[in-house]
């Protein structure tokens, strides 16, 4: 274990606190950049969804994680940004252009959303963005001069400068990894600055920190306009690497989606935001490889436990069939997200640390160290 | 001017549904602090198991909702044995993203289990109509309305002059005072899951022949309600059902006299704009911490 000795606070705030840090994400860049040249076409497009996940992911965490702000409407910012991206390129605009102008008109909009969450909390902030993103759903399909309604929309090739990127190029791919590397360079830089401070103690304690000076009303619309932005970005991304965009595409349950990649991967860390976009997306290619795996092989285990091949043949067409059921993912889903809360927090970035920690600390690991607190007598009531 | 009475009256009608799932949210709330946003699919599955009650195994109408009540009661009970009481005392957004994971898990198991079909089921108000003058009201309509009421003032009695209802409010303003009391806290918040799954399966067998029964018919009634319950001020038991004959309404009457597309979306800008002015809903307390 390295122990930094720190003697300034510069030191303290550093991105890299050590060497270690320059080596492990140095190779992690390689390996990241040598991906397209090692992996198959339909694996780059899984994780081209990864960073775009992620990137929905760091938005949310720097807005739920950091800020406490809770949001089901982020569907919505990705619907706002994906078809700021389809109009204004259908009406000419280079990407260039509407790449930034997306971000901005998604980061506005969330703005606005903002302030009347200034006054609500908890429970009622929820319910405010699932109205939120209701409202802007409806528009997408009623709004047809714009949208073309519930038709939907064709949003074309990028045209980067006069060069084209086709969505399931390598040049799409590092386009996307070149998002999410900036967009979380942004949320650490953000973090170790006053603003990411401010955010902080309001998740802490919002009296407390208007007790400080902190102003609450313009750091919590700060933190929904950078999380809207980034999402707005994000939606860019999207719309041109689905290359059709509908309403119908922006539901309630994508929200819900983003929710879990920040809670699987844990809110606490940036890390989370990615852990938790790699599990998300490939949570589907997994359950269909294993669709068709498990039967054969539970059938095969139960042969060789001494059942007679029968019994074998017909436990195997029952596990045939419930993998195949219309609801098998919707069930899933719902245990992953329950499991995740009842036994694991923190997320799959938590379950890192406290494997870390235990190899750190090699004996003397404690288990306590992780335990959350329960408070019975907060009441969101008399916050 | 007749049309007008039809539609309030169908409206009110149909937020008396949306009061009835929201009632359900409410009594939760009041008494741990926990939203459950799995209400309407624990109506769902009170709509499924009546139906196997009384379609599959052939019992009497009353008899086969008494079973489905008390059925979906101890299944509210197991769901906060499992679920909810390992969780308790974390902040509240964990729980309700664990009573969402809840919701995915129960619609796609009951789709599994009963299909995707919609089901339907003889009951003694699906049929008939109440006419007062030119004003017509179907059956299974006012069944819901008169439930409400009844419910409703049950409910309100007991949390108001029985010694469980007090017992059930001193847990929800603090739980750890209420415990040094000498409150049985764990019992109370079980019974309070099973008070709520109950009244979740009311309405899912009184809704039975109004919208069928379908896996996916608790989510869509469950995202209405739960505007219902916060625009009644979470909290508020007369709130919720107010709430949920507001939001009846004003959809009912934009689906009529609005263009199309209105109808979904009027209840969500009614809310939003009550929010902003009311924070804490119509009928909720506005407490602030004093430091």
């Amino acid at each position: 274990m390295r122990f930094v000795f720190k003697t300034d606070y510069n030191q303290d705030i550093r991105l890299l606190k050590h060497s270690g840090y320059w080596w492990s994400y140095g190779a992690l860049l390689a390996v990241l950049i040598a991906f397209p040249y090692l992996v198959g076409s339909y694996l780059q497009s899984q994780i081209v969804f990864v960073f775009i996940y992620a990137i929905v992911g760091v938005a949310l965490i720097i807005l739920t994680g950091f800020t406490g702000q809770a949001s089901l409407g982020h569907a919505a910012f990705l619907a706002i940004g994906a078809y700021t991206a389809g109009f204004l390129q259908s009406q000419g605009i280079s990407f260039i252009v509407y790449f930034p102008a997306a971000a901005i008109i998604t980061g506005a909009v969330g703005a606005m959303v903002g302030f009347p969450a200034l006054r609500l909390s908890g429970i009622y902030l929820v319910i405010a963005t699932i109205a939120f993103a209701f409202i802007v759903e409806e528009i997408l399909a009623r709004w047809e001069s714009v949208t073309h309604g519930n038709e939907g929309m064709r949003v074309r090739t990028i045209d980067l400068l006069g060069q084209p990127i086709p969505r399931d190029g390598d040049a799409f791919y590092f386009l996307c990894l070149l998002v999410l590397a900036g967009s979380i360079l942004l949320a650490l830089n953000l973090l170790r600055s006053p603003t990411g401070r401010a955010f902080i103690a309001i998740r802490d304690s919002e009296t407390a920190a208007k007790s400080m000076g902190i102003d609450l009303a313009g750091y919590k619309v700060k933190s929904f306009a950078i999380s809207a932005a980034l999402t707005g970005m994000a939606g860019v991304l999207f719309a041109h690497k689905m290359s059709f965009i509908s309403p119908e595409m922006f539901t309630l349950l994508l929200s819900i989606e983003f929710i879990m990649v920040i809670i699987i991967g844990g809110a606490f860390g940036v890390h989370g935001a990615v852990l938790g976009a790699i599990f998300i997306v490939m949570v589907d290619p997994f359950l269909t490889a294993l669709k068709d795996d498990v039967p054969v092989l539970g059938a095969s285990l139960a042969t060789t436990l001494g059942m007679a091949p029968d019994a074998a043949g017909k436990l195997r067409e029952t596990m045939s069939a419930i993998g195949s059921a219309a609801g098998l993912k919707g069930a899933i889903y719902g245990l992953i997200i329950m499991m995740f809360i009842l036994f694991e927090p923190y997320g799959l970035y938590g379950r890192w640390l406290k494997v870390k920690l235990f190899f750190q600390l090699f004996p003397l690991y404690k288990k306590a160290t992780f335990k959350r607190q329960k408070t019975y007598v907060k009441s969101e009531r008399n916050r | 001017m007749l049309d007008f009475i039809q539609q309030l009256v169908s409206g009110i009608a149909l937020g008396c549904v949306y009061g009835l799932i929201a009632l359900g949210f409410v009594l939760i709330y009041k008494a741990t602090e926990v939203v459950n946003f799995a209400q309407g699919d624990l109506m769902m599955l009170g709509g499924f198991f009546v139906f196997t009650f009384i379609g599959l195994v052939g019992l009497d109408y009353w008899l086969g909702f008494l079973f489905a009540v008390c059925a979906m009661a101890v299944f509210g009970m197991a769901t906060e044995r499992i679920l909810i009481r390992p969780i308790l005392g974390y902040p509240q957004f964990s729980i309700v993203m664990a009573t969402i994971g809840l919701g995915y898990f129960l619609r796609s198991i009951a789709g599994m289990i009963w299909g995707t079909d919609d089901l339907k089921i003889e009951t003694p108000f699906s049929t008939g109509v109440l006419k007062l003058g030119d004003l017509v009201i179907a059956h299974d309509k006012l069944s819901v309305i008169v439930a409400t009421v009844i419910l409703c003032a049950v409910l309100y009695a007991f949390f108001n002059y029985t010694r469980m209802g007090t017992a059930m409010r001193a847990t929800s303003e603090n739980m750890l005072a209420a415990y040094y009391m000498g409150i049985p806290v764990k019992r109370v918040v079980s019974l309070i899951w099973a008070i709520s799954a109950a009244v979740a399966a009311t309405a899912g067998v009184l809704l039975a022949p109004i919208t069928f029964i379908h896996s996916n018919v608790g989510l869509a009634l469950g995202l209405k309600a739960f505007p219902a319950a916060v625009l009644g001020g979470f909290g508020s038991i007369p709130g919720a059902v107010i709430g949920g004959l507001i939001i009846g309404v004003i959809e009912t009457l934009a689906g009529f006299y609005l263009p199309q597309g209105w109808k979904d979306v009027a209840p969500y800008v009614v809310l939003l704009i009550v929010l902003l002015v009311r924070p804490h809903g119509l009928f909720g307390p506005s407490m602030r911490k004093k430091v």
